[in-house]
């Protein structure tokens, strides 16, 4: 199965950790990725609280390139996700906008481009069944909050993706590998998003309650699939700590590592070493009882 | 409580939020939904629902002023969970681009100079470049000491890169802020 690849930019940054154990779980299961040549950024939040066109017209430059692909788009973070669903929304119920884009990239571009992130690729063209066939471990009943944040979810028109108020995609790979998903109330709760820099203040007030809710449910780790929560509850942990006075060491993983990890891969290949706070309780328990 | 001034009243940022977001403000009936969702809320002294309401009743550009303008972190919970439908995230978009078209007063934090150094970054390299957006960012504020201490961790896990991104398509992406300008430029 061949698929148009867009990283997003922290993919190169910030989040080589996300994009390196996607690529690695995405070849150990055979599918083909493909990135689009000279992809650019998306615009992210700066984009769309800036200018409309500006919002449409920078994901728009890359569905362009992937249309000509004929291939559909995966995307890994959820902000880019999210910003070509919109691009896509915008510019097929407004024709004024797709003009405007034709006008800005110098080409048309019609909104029909499939964008699909990693996980739904995963659920529904792997299969869960197949990929349970492929795993060499088990995450051993580890608790893991699965954590969606926003931009994944929002908006449910547009974005189309799972239940928006409890969603249940990580919890069911969770599941397939062995780990126990956990109930908790902040599936869905912002982390702070791009405020991280300029609202410190702001961020630790959000990320705080939602490391108390997990360490409250028992978490041993809380699995994401957005750079931007990653970096969030994972970087700014230590800021929390010193701020309300608490000794959270949760560790904030990406979806893909532990799937990388049950499907035989070594931790090395999948980026842990770059996490701040140590997945060293996630790697005991699932290295220790591999099965390969 | 709302209160709004006799002097202060003025249609015209009702129907220029209206017009920047498409949404209707009259079909707003005040059920606070937004306000509870709004995960911001309990930091801010102005609430969502508060925003349509003095909105609806005519308040003029000191709206632009509210510390929720900059302090919403555009999650969309308050779009996504209106009855109504009404895209209360689009409204906030509206009110930042005529915060920065009316020239409001820089909010704490100065979020507007962080997408200016984020967009700058992609007008540039074709692709965000974090390290550059970052210097930018503090030196225009001046908070050159926050942070600061994560940067060797960073660096050394590489964490964060250091060279500016390559391989991005920087034609286009200077094209499309070049058609931006001049849209701007035609309207001013």
């Amino acid at each position: 199965m061949k698929y148009a690849y867009y990283p997003g930019c922290s993919a190169e940054s910030t989040a080589r950790d996300m994009n390196k154990s996607a690529l690695a779980v995405v070849r150990a299961l055979g599918m083909d990725f493909e990135e689009p040549r000279g992809w650019t950024c998306c615009g992210a939040t700066a984009g769309h609280q800036t200018d409309r066109l500006l919002a449409v017209a920078l994901p728009a430059a890359n569905l362009a390139k992937v249309q000509d692909m004929k291939l559909d788009m995966v995307v890994n973070c959820a902000a880019c996700y999210n910003r070509m669903k919109v691009a896509n929304h915008e510019i097929s119920a407004h024709p004024q906008i797709r003009q405007d884009v034709r006008d800005a990239l110098d080409r048309d571009y019609d909104g029909s481009v499939k964008v699909r992130h990693l996980l739904e690729v995963l659920l529904e063209d792997i299969g869960l069944p197949a990929i349970t066939r492929s795993l060499k471990r088990s995450l051993n009943g580890l608790k893991v909050a699965c954590y969606y944040g926003c931009l994944l979810v929002r908006p449910p028109g547009v974005v189309k993706f799972d239940d928006p108020e409890n969603p249940k995609s990580l919890d069911r790979l969770v599941t397939a590998m062995g780990g126990q998903s956990l109930e908790w109330p902040c599936k869905v709760e912002c982390c702070g998003g791009g405020l991280s820099l300029s609202r410190t203040d702001v961020v630790v007030n959000l990320t705080g309650s939602i490391l108390d809710m997990a360490v409250q449910a028992g978490a041993d780790c809380i699995a994401v699939s957005c750079p931007m929560c990653q970096s969030n509850l994972d970087l700014r942990q230590q800021d929390i700590n010193k701020q309300i006075g608490t000794k959270y060491q949760i560790p904030i993983v990406y979806i893909t590592q532990l799937l990388g990890l049950c499907l035989g891969l070594d931790s090395g290949e999948l980026g842990f070493e770059k996490l701040m706070v140590p997945a060293t309780n996630v790697l005991k328990k699932v290295e220790a009882n591999g099965h390969e | 409580m709302i209160t709004i001034g006799k002097k202060q009243t003025g249609r015209a940022l009702k129907d220029a939020v209206e017009k920047l977001s498409g949404v209707d403000l009259s079909v707003c009936f005040q059920c606070k939904k937004c306000s509870n969702g709004c995960p911001v809320a309990a930091l801010t002294r102005s609430r969502p629902s508060e925003i349509m309401r003095q909105l609806h009743l005519g308040v003029g550009n000191e709206l632009l002023a509210s510390d929720l303008v900059w302090m919403c972190v555009s999650c969309e919970t308050c779009s996504a969970r209106c009855p109504m439908g009404i895209d209360v995230a689009a409204v906030m978009d509206a009110l930042r681009r005529l915060a920065i078209e009316r020239g409001a007063p820089k909010p704490e934090g100065n979020v507007p100079l962080f997408n200016r150094a984020f967009l700058k970054t992609v007008e540039t390299f074709g692709r965000a470049y974090e390290i550059g957006l970052i210097s930018a960012y503090k030196l225009g504020t001046g908070k050159l000491m926050n942070d600061t201490e994560k940067f060797p961790v960073m660096l050394k896990k590489g964490k964060i890169a250091l060279l500016p991104p390559r391989g991005g398509d920087r034609q286009v992406v200077k094209r499309i802020f070049r058609k931006i300008k001049e849209r701007k430029g035609a309207t001013a």
